[in-house]
């Protein structure tokens, strides 16, 4: 049986597909921001937090880095409800990106924030800073330079991840392509497109940090 | 309606956890056995093979697994293939693992100095024989941490599997959830099995690591 490949579906699926790559690029542009905030904060905790917090913090990066993200987003989805906190499937989806990205990035934020000479924040300190001013305004700053290149694979990492959340019913970018494929019978072809989408999705992504990064913080971003 | 006990589901859980395991070996090995082709056609010294293999491991890197996933599935029927979950699962993480693990390997390969290179050229060895005898030996060697830290990586992209209907952990625990309709019992219990495989894992990846740094 010979089979032929047919793109002519394409036509009227330009917007479903351009839609279900906004919601793909909100998810993950909420998850970066929320994701690195989260995630400052956690590597700060682990270094100069109380004894509990440190550990509690620990536990939950080998948590999440042990298990695979599907379980974390079904746990949070279906899960949480039984004990009271129901979410929509976007805020859930939101959640659990989130809360998957910190856990890499607590590492690599802290690996950051290790680098920084001790010095620079002794001079600070010596300049008359208060502790809060010494890690935003100079260890921060340094910090964010050196693991911006790790930083950036851990978001290109976590948008191609968020394909996953299709199966919680957030009308993103696979889940366009999961109801296209259905009305047009074309499989192969729906899913050979929107993955090209992808690839062009996280091409452009990485290539806006870098540039975006190189901005914000200055040369010496890769 | 059948009654399930908590010993009932861990036990099928545990049943399932079999195949999670057997996937994840399949695909290391295989995986493992054509990234040894990639990262060949990587490091050769034609330039347009060290091209075609940059494009097959960005593309595989560029691209979500579940959409790899999704073209093995549907795509490989239309060239005349049979194909079933296990197939296009053990395929596609193969795939999936060779263009990492050969852009591992890539790395440990670059991390040796060129005298290495040099030294067996001068004692007469050909390409492959320097290869086999001298580098990849070193390279394997030191890139040793990341390696398993792929495999902690392995092991929890096989979940994803039970979408295209894989039986493996996860999809027997969206069964058994829909049977039992205790969704924490029943994920909390798929994320501790998950849990006891790949923590020894990262651990000895992290133990090599501090091993590698402190040589």
């Amino acid at each position: 049986m010979g089979y032929s490949l047919d793109f002519g579906w394409l036509v009227d699926a330009t917007g479903a597909i351009a839609q279900g790559a906004a919601t793909t690029i909100l998810l993950i542009a909420v998850t970066t921001l929320a994701g690195t905030f989260l995630s400052i904060l956690g590597a700060a905790g682990r270094r100069n937090g109380p004894l509990l917090l440190k550990r509690a913090i620990g536990v939950y990066v080998e948590i999440i880095r042990n298990t695979p993200f599907l379980v974390q987003l079904f746990f949070i989805f279906f899960g949480l409800p039984s004990i009271g906190i129901r979410l929509d499937p976007v805020l859930a989806a939101m959640l659990a990106m989130t809360l998957n990205m910190a856990a890499y990035t607590i590492e690599i934020v802290g690996a950051g924030l290790d680098a920084v000479p001790r010095g620079q924040t002794e001079a600070a300190l010596a300049l008359g800073l208060r502790p809060r001013q010494v890690f935003v305004k100079i260890v921060l700053p340094q910090a964010l330079k050196v693991i911006f290149p790790a930083l950036t694979s851990q978001i290109v990492i976590m948008m191609l991840e968020s394909a996953v959340v299709s199966q919680i019913a957030v009308r993103e970018l696979t889940y366009e392509a999961d109801m296209l494929q259905a009305r047009t019978f074309r499989a192969f072809e729906t899913y050979f497109v929107v993955t090209m989408v992808y690839l062009v999705l996280s091409m452009g992504l990485r290539r806006l940090l870098v540039s975006g990064g190189r901005r914000a913080l200055g040369t010496g971003v890769s | 309606m059948i009654e399930f006990t908590f010993w009932d589901i861990v036990r099928n859980l545990l049943l399932a956890a079999r195949w999670t395991v057997l996937l994840s070996l399949a695909a290391f090995v295989g995986g493992g056995a054509v990234g040894m082709v990639v990262l060949f056609f990587r490091i050769a010294k034609n330039r347009w093979s060290r091209r075609i293999a940059s494009a097959y491991i960005a593309l595989f890197q560029g691209t979500p697994l579940l959409m790899q996933l999704f073209l093995m599935f549907f795509g490989l029927p239309m060239l005349g293939l049979r194909i079933e979950p296990w197939t296009a699962a053990a395929l596609g993480l193969t795939f999936f693992a060779s263009a990492y693990l050969a852009e591992i390997w890539r790395s440990g390969v670059d991390a040796l100095p060129r005298g290495q290179w040099d030294a067996g050229a001068s004692l007469g060895l050909h390409y492959l024989q320097e290869l086999r005898l001298i580098i990849l030996p070193q390279a394997f060697s030191i890139t040793r941490a990341p390696t398993v830290g792929f495999l902690v990586q392995l092991v929890k992209s096989t979940a994803l599997t039970s979408i295209i209907g894989f039986e493996e952990l996860v999809r027997t625990s969206n069964a058994i959830n829909n049977a039992t309709f205790e969704p924490f019992t029943v994920y909390g219990l798929v994320a501790l099995i998950f849990f006891i495989m790949c923590f020894p894992l990262t651990q000895y990846a992290r133990s090599l690591e501090r091993r590698a740094t402190t040589n």
